[in-house]
């Protein structure tokens, strides 16, 4: 749409801006203040420079933490992305089955994160849980609370659980939008099921398929509250994932200086991927007009 | 690039080429058991809830001794604990004030705003609006520390207010992206037609605009109603008695008082519901809504 040049329109944005500002202008330069001051206490601070950087580049606890978030992010996207396309392809296309799937599907996105924890807390408890109990029952030696492989499995397994349907209905309000001329086409040149994928659904899925696949790993990338409900971070630091690390700092520990200096690394690397988004988002807009 | 891909494939020109065919082949799709997929998945996704709402009406003595895959002394006394003590239920009525307020602030002041994005190129449109989403992206966990010390600075902590005012971090970002999707989406010479007319700014916006992307308005209550209710880092910061939401006393549930699995079960189940009543208003807009109005 053609957009007419008019600065007044920033009265309209003021208020929103005024309150963002309040609730994240104001908070993130408090992180910025205390990045580079020390304290001892009784409100006294010291100027610190870079130190703080300095120190949670250099610290084992942040890398570890980030790669764990990585590669936890890694895994959920090599499982949710080929997992949600190939649910939302079988997905119906019309008649009463479409309203059962979407409602059904969309019930865990909708759940309070911690009751989602909590949901798979009880869930895979040995002593209580439905599915604790089975795998006990099978033989397998099954405990989230003491073995690491197993708490990232129950993680894993939860988060395809809570987010996997995100993926499905983004793919599949793609695949609906793809007009039926294109499948008739393709059945005319006797097109096979995967070059019909290949050649039709996915590059009309594309754009789609980018905003779930970013949406995806910047959720997961901040994921706190499922993991914090289930596992609590452990055993031993296994599933603490950056946000859960950075919580411990500033809230547990009150180590304001470290933790105001990871803050902002991690603010950063959240800031130049929700460049990546912004980009893809804008241009799929200009698409669109043309 | 679709287009380019689709010649390639010489698609198009078969379809105009002989349309004459396209009855018969219908009935070769091999799909038969595609329907399995769906079914088994949304089986998946109900195994745990059932399992949920299975132990809400369980006895503590029956979840603990016995593995029994329906109640067998089925009761409701956990929902009623949940009913008659205040500490409870005050946990979902605060929960709703914080929510309510949080909705109605983000969408008073994400409306004009992502008209204003919609409609009009001002001096750092760009860079705004992408500063909205970053808030959208950021971690609360960077938050948590400088808002509870902002909010205890304006004597605010554990008010309703205190967290609809935190929520508004993310969820007016997501207001303003959502409605600009479904504003753009209105013909411009709407707007002109109505100055013409002689319709004041103001008066244009609430009789004629408003009503014209109610569905939006909706979707966009929705979602800010949506991750408010299911936010608990922010909400559990700043809050310590009076105004602590239902998510952040379930936590403490689990923590002390020894295992009350049964209210536990049934408090989750609870929390559940507030979503489940109006998903089905939102069915076909969910995808839109969580890809910011972008699909």
């Amino acid at each position: 749409m053609e957009r007419t040049y008019n600065n007044k329109a920033w009265f309209l944005v003021l208020p929103v801006l005024v309150l963002v500002a309040f609730s994240a202008i104001i908070p993130l330069m408090t992180v910025v203040n205390y990045s580079v001051q020390d304290t001892f206490g009784n409100n006294q601070f010291f100027w610190a420079g870079l130190d703080w950087f300095q120190d949670v580049l250099e610290s084992n606890r942040f890398w570890n933490a980030l790669g764990r978030n990585l590669i936890f992010s890694a895994i959920i996207l090599a499982i949710e992305i080929p997992l949600g396309i190939y649910i939302a392809l079988n997905m119906p296309k019309k008649g009463w089955g479409v309203p059962v799937c979407l409602v059904l599907m969309a019930l865990p996105l909708l759940i309070p994160w911690n009751v989602v924890g909590t949901i798979w807390q009880v869930f895979g408890r040995v002593d209580i849980g439905l599915l604790g109990r089975t795998l006990a029952a099978a033989g397998i030696d099954y405990n989230y609370v003491q073995d690491p492989v197993d708490a990232w499995l129950t993680i894993i397994v939860m988060d395809v659980w809570h987010w996997t349907s995100l993926v499905v209905l983004l793919c599949y309000a793609g695949l609906v939008s793809i007009p039926d001329a294109y499948y008739q086409a393709a059945r005319i040149d006797g097109a096979s099921r995967w070059s019909v994928f290949r050649f039709i659904q996915l590059p009309k899925m594309g754009r789609v398929l980018l905003i779930a696949v970013l949406l995806r790993f910047m959720d997961s990338f901040m994921i706190y509250t499922e993991p914090f409900v289930v596992t609590g971070g452990g055993p031993g630091n296994e599933t603490t994932f950056l946000s859960i690390d950075l919580v411990k700092m500033a809230i547990g520990q009150f180590d304001v200086g470290p933790a105001a200096a990871m803050s902002l690394v991690y603010f950063l690397i959240v800031l130049s991927l929700s460049w990546v988004f912004y980009t893809v988002m804008t241009n799929q807009g200009q698409e669109k007009g043309k | 690039m679709t287009d380019r891909e689709l010649s390639a494939s010489g698609l198009p020109d078969a379809a105009a080429a002989s349309p004459a065919r396209v009855g018969t082949i219908n009935s070769r799709r091999p799909l038969r058991l595609g329907w399995l997929v769906p079914t088994i998945y949304i089986l998946f996704l109900l195994l745990p809830i059932y399992w949920l709402v299975n132990m809400s009406f369980k006895t503590n003595q029956e979840i603990t001794s016995t593995f029994t895959l329906w109640p067998t002394d089925f009761t409701l006394r956990n929902y009623a604990v949940i009913f008659t003590d205040p500490s409870w239920y005050s946990g979902y009525i605060n929960s709703i004030i914080y929510v309510a307020l949080n909705t109605v602030i983000s969408l008073a002041v994400a409306l004009p705003a992502a008209y204003a994005f919609s409609r009009y190129r001002f001096v750092g449109d760009k860079h705004l609006f992408f500063w909205l989403l970053t808030n959208r992206m950021a971690p609360p966990a960077v938050f948590a520390l400088p808002f509870f010390q902002l909010y205890s600075a304006f004597g605010l902590i554990d008010t309703h207010i205190a967290v609809a005012l935190a929520h508004c971090l993310f969820n007016v970002p997501l207001a303003v992206w959502i409605l600009e999707g479904f504003m753009s989406g209105v013909p411009k010479e709407i707007d002109e037609t109505a100055y013409i007319d002689g319709y004041s700014f103001p008066r244009f916006f609430v009789k004629i605009f408003m009503p014209l992307i109610a569905s939006g308005i909706g979707v966009a209550a929705f979602f800010c109603f949506m991750f408010s209710w299911v936010e608990l880092l922010l909400a559990r910061t700043l809050t310590t008695t009076a105004a602590k939401p239902i998510s952040a006393i379930m936590t403490r549930t689990v923590s002390a008082s020894g295992m009350d699995w049964g209210v536990l079960a049934a408090a989750g189940v609870l929390t559940i519901i507030p979503g489940a009543l109006v998903i089905y208003f939102v069915r076909n807009y969910i995808a839109k809504g969580f890809a910011l109005g972008r699909v």
